[in-house]
């Protein structure tokens, strides 16, 4: 069955139906159509599937979603066309360009965790550059991924944008197909067995994967905004945010300060007993909330730590003086667990992020100009927020994605397109100006090498200020030994 | 041991035997003291490159005539040329490349942020040459590596023996023996290099090979670029000066005696056309080559027994008819440039990328018959149309891919550093030259600097939730059609 789908959307990628750009722009306001009409029954499908609050989605899954498919249908034209490129002398009368192209039909891997976000930001990318995608929604929100299959097929073209859904055989059965492009959201264990299976028919690959997200507080810092700005990003969504902050490190001296300012915030935000709040979220499932409750195993919590498996919830909870070794610092918590990690100083900061995987994002709480430059400059990260957390994920201008273990590849906004886009660079020529080329055939001897060589050399091959002012320079001396009066 | 490597850069010493992991402890070490990250740095390792190159090339151009039987002319403008221009272009662009990108669009929340994108190194990386160019195919990556700040190591081609040993030997005299190495060995030791975590892998080769390295890199997730080929198609239609262009297809079919990636692998014209051609063709190789190529010093070889035999049997099984050249001789690994026509769609020549001076010629009766035959085909490395109708160049370019395109010449479209060379699907992924090798060797992070103003506009984002908030929250941070420089409130 997933075969055929791929094949149907080959077939109907090589007909060219994808192409032409009014096309690509009809099917993006289909989709935001979609996004607007359903709306209730996207945010009940999220509710079943992880007690996402009604105003949770709209911020979390469809605005930025929203501001996705008006940019692409504002921009289409512009992404779309031939983009030149600088010329030297040698190719002055030439046509140099670069230009983007559909790669074919690509397969769009979404998470649980944001199901609508983190599965259709990527498909607007790949309609925009004019591919034909299959739709892989996790089946581990099997209320969105149904309700995705049963509204998409009616809202774009079916052939070229099927949903497939299924659990991880159907996911082993897609991967052996071929595709031009594999997008995956998710864990780097399937982010390694996506990549392997791509591998076999050399397809390029984008894994947005995760990782231990820093959080570095610095002790001259007003710390009744941080808090509540890291205690926002943290519980949103009940922790489960691939840039939630991870852990903190802070040195021993605000340790106290940063938990009291956690506490006060999570008052404010979801009361005394946070079970009761119509805002509060709830783990995925059983399998991740016994995974958590493991984690916290063997460790007091300082704020919250309470849980009910009945309903998968678990306290907003933090932790304090957590050891580096602690399973806590193993592995990525994706939930609502919050270790503090004391460091000495911003040197030993550094040093404690460095020693570990690139993480997807990096934070940094800070007043001093100094420390945010050196953190910027001595680390490295999928991306960065510096007083604040999250944020750089909602700018569509800023490349979104990993390095090293967090992932490879980026997207949002242009970088989309251009992720799902193949960039051929065209050089056409004109079959004049063919004694410049004489020099570079056979036979060859010392002048013609000697005459070839200089052509191309700088000045003659680059196009930089030495070179105009060469230009310049040879010009008015010319032109001063042909009118001097001799 | 297979995996012990003969570690050259311990140079003048009897060679010190150190393995691999030693050699990989030691660059992930350089790299982690953060030594290769200033523009200084950087700037310092480049110009020992230039002078690598400047002060040597008399030796290299004796080994690669040694390899390759490479012309002194081909060796100077294709792989010494080209890389001097390639450092000569990164040195000039390198500050502008390590600037952060400030240049980019914000919305009314971000307003006052400070939002840029940062050009990072990726750590250590590896780079695998090829042998048909064994010099340029691996600097030019080499280049790009060192501009954007990793550690790098090189692992040139074992078949050109010569021209690896000279880079064994230069690579650690003239750049920091603690940030590049070079490791010499065949296929199995490759095997043994690949079990390690690098940060980016370079390939220039073959599609077999090339899943193999993609395999091993999967469980590290290992970013890879590769630099791979096909069959790169030759349009030759429509009205066109036959004898322009048969200079330039000939030049570019028969540089390096065919050996290079983006040679036009294979003609598509109508019998028309191809019978204009044949003359052309003939009186262009008598001009470049004489009447015995096999005498001339412009003349390459094959590089190997092995590849010279493979071209034979190509040769001797297809069905298409000789009309130009055909001579060989097995001591010297020569191939006269060939010709061939009445060359049908499943002939032996049509199987696999040629690789060699043989050039078959399909005939075809339109336009779209031959555009029909390229897309059953994988996308190739590079695709060519001669043709002074501008209607058929732009015909072949809406309805075909391929990694770059030339029109009206071959391969010169490698030498615009402006452009990215690379290829698509089955002919690669990933892309260099000029800036180009700089972005793939780097890490793009974007970065968010929030300033503590407007706390205001981010309570309306934290709970207890209301409407009343969501209403402005989402006013704040919707994208306004033709709103100009992102402004979302006027």
């Amino acid at each position: 069955m997933e075969k055929q789908a791929v094949q149907r959307a080959r077939e109907a990628f090589l007909a060219g139906r994808s192409r032409p750009l009014e096309f690509r722009v009809q099917q993006l306001k289909s989709l935001q159509r979609m996004i607007t009409d359903r709306q209730g029954e996207i945010a009940t499908a999220l509710k079943q599937d992880i007690n996402r609050s009604q105003y949770d989605t709209p911020l979390f899954e469809l605005i930025g979603l929203e501001n996705e498919i008006s940019l692409a249908v504002s921009k289409l034209a512009q992404w779309a066309a031939p983009r030149p490129v600088e010329r030297n002398l040698l190719t002055i009368s030439d046509q140099a360009y670069i230009q983007p192209e559909p790669l074919g039909v690509v397969l769009i891997i979404g998470a649980w965790n944001y199901p609508w976000a983190l599965t259709l930001q990527p498909l607007v990318g790949a309609i925009a550059a004019g591919n034909a995608a299959v739709v892989k929604p996790s089946e581990l929100s099997e209320y969105s991924a149904s309700l995705l299959k049963a509204l998409l097929p009616r809202y774009l073209d079916q052939e070229l944008y099927p949903v497939v859904c299924g659990g991880v055989s159907e996911t082993q059965e897609l991967l052996r197909q071929r595709f031009d492009h594999v997008f995956y959201t998710g864990n780097s264990t399937v982010g390694k067995l996506v990549m392997e299976a791509a591998a076999r028919h050399l397809t390029p690959v984008t894994l947005e994967l995760g990782g231990k997200s820093p959080c570095y507080i610095d002790k001259d810092v007003d710390l009744r905004v941080a808090c509540r700005r890291i205690t926002w990003g943290k519980f949103v969504n009940c922790g489960q945010t691939c840039i939630a902050p991870d852990y903190i490190l802070c040195e021993p001296s605000i340790q106290n300060r940063v938990v009291e300012g956690i506490r006060q915030t999570l008052l404010e935000f979801y009361g005394p007993d946070p079970k009761s709040s119509p805002d509060y979220g709830r783990i995925i499932n059983q399998r991740h909330f016994n995974r958590l409750m493991t984690l916290l195993e063997g460790y007091t919590a300082t704020v919250g730590g309470q849980s009910d498996s009945s309903q998968r919830y678990i306290a907003p909870t933090v932790v304090k003086d957590v050891p580096p070794q602690a399973r806590l610092m193993q592995e990525e918590i994706f939930g609502p667990l919050l270790p503090i990690v004391t460091v000495s100083d911003i040197d030993d900061a550094i040093h404690f992020i460095n020693e570990r995987e690139k993480p997807l994002a990096l934070y940094v709480f800070s007043s001093n100009k100094k420390v945010i430059k050196r953190m910027l400059a001595e680390t490295t990260s999928g991306g960065v927020t510096v007083n604040d957390v999250i944020m750089h994920y909602t700018l569509n201008s800023l490349p979104f994605g990993g390095v090293g273990q967090s992932g490879t590849g980026r997207y949002h906004g242009k970088h989309t397109f251009d992720q799902f886009s193949h960039h051929r660079a065209c050089l056409v020529k004109s079959l004049g100006m063919e004694e410049v080329n004489i020099v570079r055939y056979p036979p060859q001897n010392r002048q013609k090498a000697r005459r070839v060589r200089l052509a191309m050399r700088t000045p003659l091959v680059d196009f930089s200020w030495k070179t105009y002012i060469w230009a310049v320079t040879a010009t008015v001396f010319a032109f001063d030994f042909l009118f001097s009066p001799s | 041991d297979l995996s012990e490597f003969r570690d050259r850069s311990k140079s003048g010493s009897t060679g010190q035997h150190m393995t691999i992991y030693e050699v990989i402890d030691r660059l992930r070490a350089t790299f982690r003291s953060g030594v290769t990250f200033p523009e200084q740095f950087r700037m310092t390792q480049l110009q020992n490159l230039l002078s690598l190159v400047e002060e040597n090339e008399q030796l290299i151009q004796d080994a690669l005539h040694k390899d390759l039987h490479k012309p002194k002319f081909e060796s100077v403008l294709s792989e010494i040329q080209i890389t001097l221009n390639d450092l000569y272009f990164a040195m000039e662009n390198l500050r502008t490349w390590m600037q952060p990108e400030y240049n980019i669009g914000k919305n009314l929340a971000t307003r006052m942020d400070d939002c840029f994108i940062r050009r990072e190194p990726l750590g250590v990386v590896l780079i695998i040459g090829a042998w048909n160019y064994p010099l340029h195919l691996i600097l030019l990556p080499l280049v790009a590596a060192i501009a954007a700040g990793n550690c790098a190591i090189l692992k040139p081609s074992e078949i050109c023996q010569a021209t690896e040993q000279l880079l064994a030997e230069l690579i650690p005299k003239y750049l920091s023996q603690d940030c590049y190495a070079v490791l010499c060995g065949g296929a199995e030791d490759t095997k043994s290099l690949l079990k390690n975590k690098f940060d980016h892998i370079f390939y220039t080769g073959s599609q077999v090979v090339a899943r193999s390295i993609l395999l091993a890199a999967a469980p590290h997730l290992t970013p890879v670029t590769l630099e791979l080929g096909g069959k790169s198609p030759c349009f030759i239609y429509g009205h066109i000066d036959i004898h322009k262009a048969a200079k330039r297809l000939c030049w570019s079919k028969f540089f390096n005696t065919g050996q290079s990636c983006v040679a036009p692998d294979y003609v598509l014209c109508t019998a028309q056309t191809r019978d204009a051609l044949l003359p052309a063709l003939r009186e262009t190789l008598r001009t470049f080559y004489g009447p015995d190529p096999g005498a001339s010093l412009d003349m390459g070889r094959i590089v190997t027994p092995r590849h010279w035999r493979r071209l034979m049997d190509m040769l001797e099984k297809s069905k298409g008819k000789v009309v130009i050249g055909g001579e060989s001789r097995e001591e010297d690994r020569y191939i006269a440039p060939t010709v061939l026509v009445d060359v049908q769609e499943s002939d032996a020549l049509m199987q696999e990328e040629i690789f060699g001076p043989i050039l078959p010629i399909l005939t075809i009766e339109s336009l779209e018959e031959g555009i029909d035959y390229i897309n059953r085909q994988e996308k190739p490395l590079a695709l060519y149309v001669f043709s002074d109708e501008t209607s058929v160049v732009t015909t072949v370019l809406n309805n075909t891919s391929s990694g770059g395109f030339c029109g009206n010449d071959g391969i010169v479209h490698m030498a615009l550093p402006g452009l990215p060379f690379g290829g698509v699907g089955a002919s690669g992924m990933g892309s260099y030259h000029g800036r180009w090798g700089f972005e793939t060797f780097s890490h793009r992070r974007g970065c968010m600097n929030r300033s503590w103003l407007l706390e205001r506009v981010n309570v309306l984002r934290y709970p207890p939730y209301s409407d009343y908030n969501l209403g402005w929250l989402r006013w704040a941070t919707t994208f306004k059609k033709n709103s100009w420089g992102g402004c979302s409130v006027m």
